[in-house]
């Protein structure tokens, strides 16, 4: 047993931090949200000069050829500055969705040029209504000459207009719950028939939905085989979950470091307001969540890539659950412990709150991986022994 | 024992949901129940209308030409004007500082200010808070210096509600520093136009504007602005934040939020079957439903125990407590309910007549435009009119601790 890091990985977190103490203080996230853009390509052409936007990319195509561990690293040390840069879009899901395809030419030019930041790509997969159930898939390709064309909508898209290439599901084949004929193609966003609806999630994050409308692509921006596309697709939010809850604890932990600064330093009937037993016991109860919650980032990042299938969702799930209620709970009490302060968009506070909010509800909340939990134990125990 | 109304009662209500079908404005209503932004026009038109009705002090007593209404019949006009939609009651002027005014202000002030609560001609604002001072009030800083017949007045108010609304505030001052913290607080009435006085908003997580700070710089007030007595302003303080609590539970507003929850949830779709069917959702729906039902039992028990003439006392606690609790509950299951359409934060949306992008459906259903704003917005109930970690102090201290 070990829970240590190594050296490479303990030199990740160190650069990462580094350089974003340097380049992105809490006065810039702010501008950044408010401004047209959304986000700053200048931070993430710092970011892929770190290599991380490389981490993801097989070695051999340019990239670090790293995986889940390095992953959970790089995550743990953006998560307190809030990046509002695609680095679990693009760097994490896309990256690891489109390196199931690395034999495929377009997906290796892609890869190559993501690795050095020099190109955006976002996943386009979740469906309305559907919940983040990735197996609802009712956008459909049809065969429309040399290539296929493109009809439905996506919902709540992550980052879509900034990505230059989305990656998209659609059905070849099946009714919207069929797991098979499922499969991926790549769009550049500005094709003729895609529409964008663009707004600002709450994490100040830039997200759309998507229409399609008759939106023609060649047969060669299909990646893999015709109808076989969601294992790798599921493969890839498998580890963007394990990532996210990676995120969560970073943000966390800086979370109840503020909160613990703020009670030994607010001054009400004449002491500081940490020296209030309840408020000790509320702050004791934040880091049982956080403990908890970092034990199950770690079960995320070592089973998110294993190879039965049961045990990595079952293992994710688990995560989830204890994440979102810990990214809930955290955030909630260090609003309520920072008084009016914690409702100020002036302190970060405020911002982490956000974030945590997000994470919680993305990729499916506590209940639905509560429920997908309690049906994979259930399907487990009725398998024959 | 016996829970429902009297005859005089149920005939009340009838009488108060007449008047609201045929009063209440569709335009303020559809705000309200869409969880829409109320603005000041809407809230002072409503004010309006219920003067026009010889309701506009809901709270008062008839000599101050107030309903003279008892402990239960505000309860019922509150919780069948909030089943309604119609906008909560400003509270700054009808229900802060009038009982003040009622008890301890000067015939003059009386006739000067009340009237004018009721007409919604004036809009108070409260200057209780300051940075240093929050659930530890009597650490205010403020300063009222006499000079003549006038008071200076110097300081920092923050967390002063809806300020930029308002034409009056009554505002707690020290004026004297060498006494004990609580002894040398005054009461004093500050025109917000007078020089010197600057409002400057605070910017919440939600966008939202709704809270400011404001600055006094060298602002001379009459002293006949003072409230009773120089340097007993703290015992009307607390006078007023004992009336404050009236209608604190928000039962009414629970009731309608959970109604509207249920037609969401039959609308939502989770697998394919209704939302309300899926047995987690459908639990935490259950559970919150009987928390409101005994909160309102609770509630009514306390209205009884302490008819119309004694403010509520410190059971007000629990009420207040339980029902910001309840309310944030419902707030997050509204963000459950929505799924991914939760994480849009959509300022526009939340002004009246936005509509989504034409020929398009836009991004999620309509009630999920609102629903992320209000769950962060309403992180401020646990917070404010005293913290709810003060609240069980008070309730701690009155189980005999």
């Amino acid at each position: 047993m070990n829970f240590d890091f190594s050296d490479e990985q303990q030199q990740l977190r160190q650069a990462v931090e580094q350089f974003l103490a340097k380049e992105y203080p809490f006065e810039r996230l702010r501008a950044l949200k408010s401004s047209n853009a959304g986000w700053d390509p200048q931070v993430w052409r710092g970011l892929a000069e770190l290599g991380v936007t490389a981490i993801n990319v097989p070695s051999s195509l340019g990239g670090l050829g790293y995986g889940p561990m390095e992953t959970l690293v790089l995550m743990g040390a953006c998560g307190p500055s809030l990046l509002l840069e695609p680095v679990l879009t693009s760097a994490v899901i896309a990256t690891v969705l489109l390196r199931e395809f690395e034999v495929s030419a377009p997906a290796a030019e892609l890869l190559r040029a993501m690795a050095g930041g020099e190109r955006i790509a976002s996943v386009a997969h979740f469906e309305p209504g559907a919940r983040f159930d990735g197996r609802q898939v009712d956008t459909r390709a049809r065969r429309a000459g040399e290539g296929y064309r493109l009809d439905g909508r996506k919902s709540v898209v992550v980052h879509a207009g900034l990505a230059d290439t989305l990656l998209v599901s659609a059905r070849t084949r099946g009714d919207a719950h069929d797991p098979e004929g499922v499969s991926l193609f790549l769009v550049p966003r500005a094709l003729p028939g895609v529409k964008l609806i663009e707004y600002a999630n709450l994490d100040g994050q830039r997200a759309a939905d998507l229409y399609l409308e008759e939106a023609s692509v060649p047969e060669a921006s299909r990646l893999g085989a015709e109808g076989g596309a969601l294992p790798a697709i599921e493969a890839a939010f498998d580890q963007g979950l394990a990532a996210l809850c990676a995120e969560a604890v970073g943000i966390m932990q800086s979370l109840i470091n503020a909160t613990v600064e703020y009670l030994r330093t607010r001054q009400q009937f004449g002491q500081p307001i940490g020296r209030f037993q309840v408020l000790q016991h509320r702050v004791a109860d934040m880091v049982m969540h956080l403990e908890q919650a970092r034990s199950m980032s770690y079960l995320a990042a070592l089973r998110c890539t294993a190879a039965d299938l049961g045990e990595r969702r079952r293992a994710l799930s688990a995560a989830k659950v204890v994440i979102g209620d810990a990214a809930r709970f955290v955030g909630q009490q260090a609003v309520q412990l920072h008084g009016g302060m914690g409702m100020t968009d002036e302190l970060k506070v405020s911002h982490c709150f956000k974030r945590l909010t997000a994470i919680e509800i993305l990729f499916g909340d506590s209940d639905a991986h509560l429920e997908r939990y309690a049906a994979l134990v259930r399907g487990r125990q009725e398998l024959p022994a | 024992m016996d829970l429902e109304f009297t005859a005089e009662e149920r005939a009340f209500r009838d009488e108060v949901r007449g008047f609201l079908k045929e009063r209440l404005p569709c335009e303020i209503r559809d705000k309200v129940l869409a969880g829409r932004e109320v603005g000041r026009d809407d809230y002072l038109e409503w004010q309006r209308r219920l003067y026009q009705r010889g309701w506009g002090g809901v709270s008062w007593p008839v000599q101050f030409g107030g309903t003279g209404w008892s402990a239960v019949q505000q309860f019922i006009f509150e919780e069948e004007s909030a089943l309604a939609g119609a906008p909560r009651l400003i509270p700054f002027g009808l229900k802060m500082v009038a009982p003040v005014l009622m008890a301890f202000g000067s015939p003059e002030q009386q006739q000067r200010f009340l009237p004018q609560i009721r007409s919604a001609e004036a809009w108070w604002c409260q200057g209780y808070s300051e940075p240093g001072a929050g659930s530890d009030l009597a650490s205010l800083r403020t300063r009222a210096v006499r000079e003549g017949d006038h008071y200076v007045v110097n300081g920092q108010k923050t967390w002063n509600t809806l300020g930029q609304f308002a034409d009056w505030m009554f505002c707690l001052v020290r004026t004297d520093l060498q006494a004990k913290q609580q002894s040398g607080i005054s009461f004093l009435l500050i025109d917000m136009k007078s020089p010197g006085v600057r409002v400057r908003p605070i910017a919440l997580l939600d966008g939202s504007h709704e809270v400011n700070d404001v600055f006094f710089e060298d602002v001379r007030v009459p002293a006949e602005n003072l409230v009773g007595e120089e340097n007993r302003g703290w015992t009307y303080a607390k006078f007023l934040l004992g009336h404050e609590r009236s209608n604190i539970a928000g039962i009414g507003a629970s009731k309608r939020e959970l109604a509207r929850l249920k037609r969401v949830a039959a609308e939502e779709r989770k697998d394919g079957r209704p939302l309300s069917d899926d047995p987690l959702f459908a639990a935490r729906l259950a559970r919150v439903e009987i928390d409101l039902l005994a909160l309102e039992i609770t509630n009514l028990r306390v209205l009884s125990a302490e008819g119309a003439a004694r403010a509520p006392g410190p059971e007000a606690s629990i009420l207040k407590i339980k029902g910001t609790e309840i309310q944030q509950t419902l707030s997050e299951l509204f963000v459950r309910a929505a799924g991914e359409y939760a994480l849009p934060l959509r300022r526009e949306a939340m002004e009246a007549g936005w509509q989504p992008e034409a020929g398009l459906e836009g991004a999620g259903p309509a009630y999920a435009t609102t629903v992320m704003a209000a769950y962060l917005n309403q992180r401020k109930l646990t917070i404010f009119g005293g913290t709810n970690e003060i609240q069980k102090n008070i309730v701690a201290k009155m189980a005999g601790l």
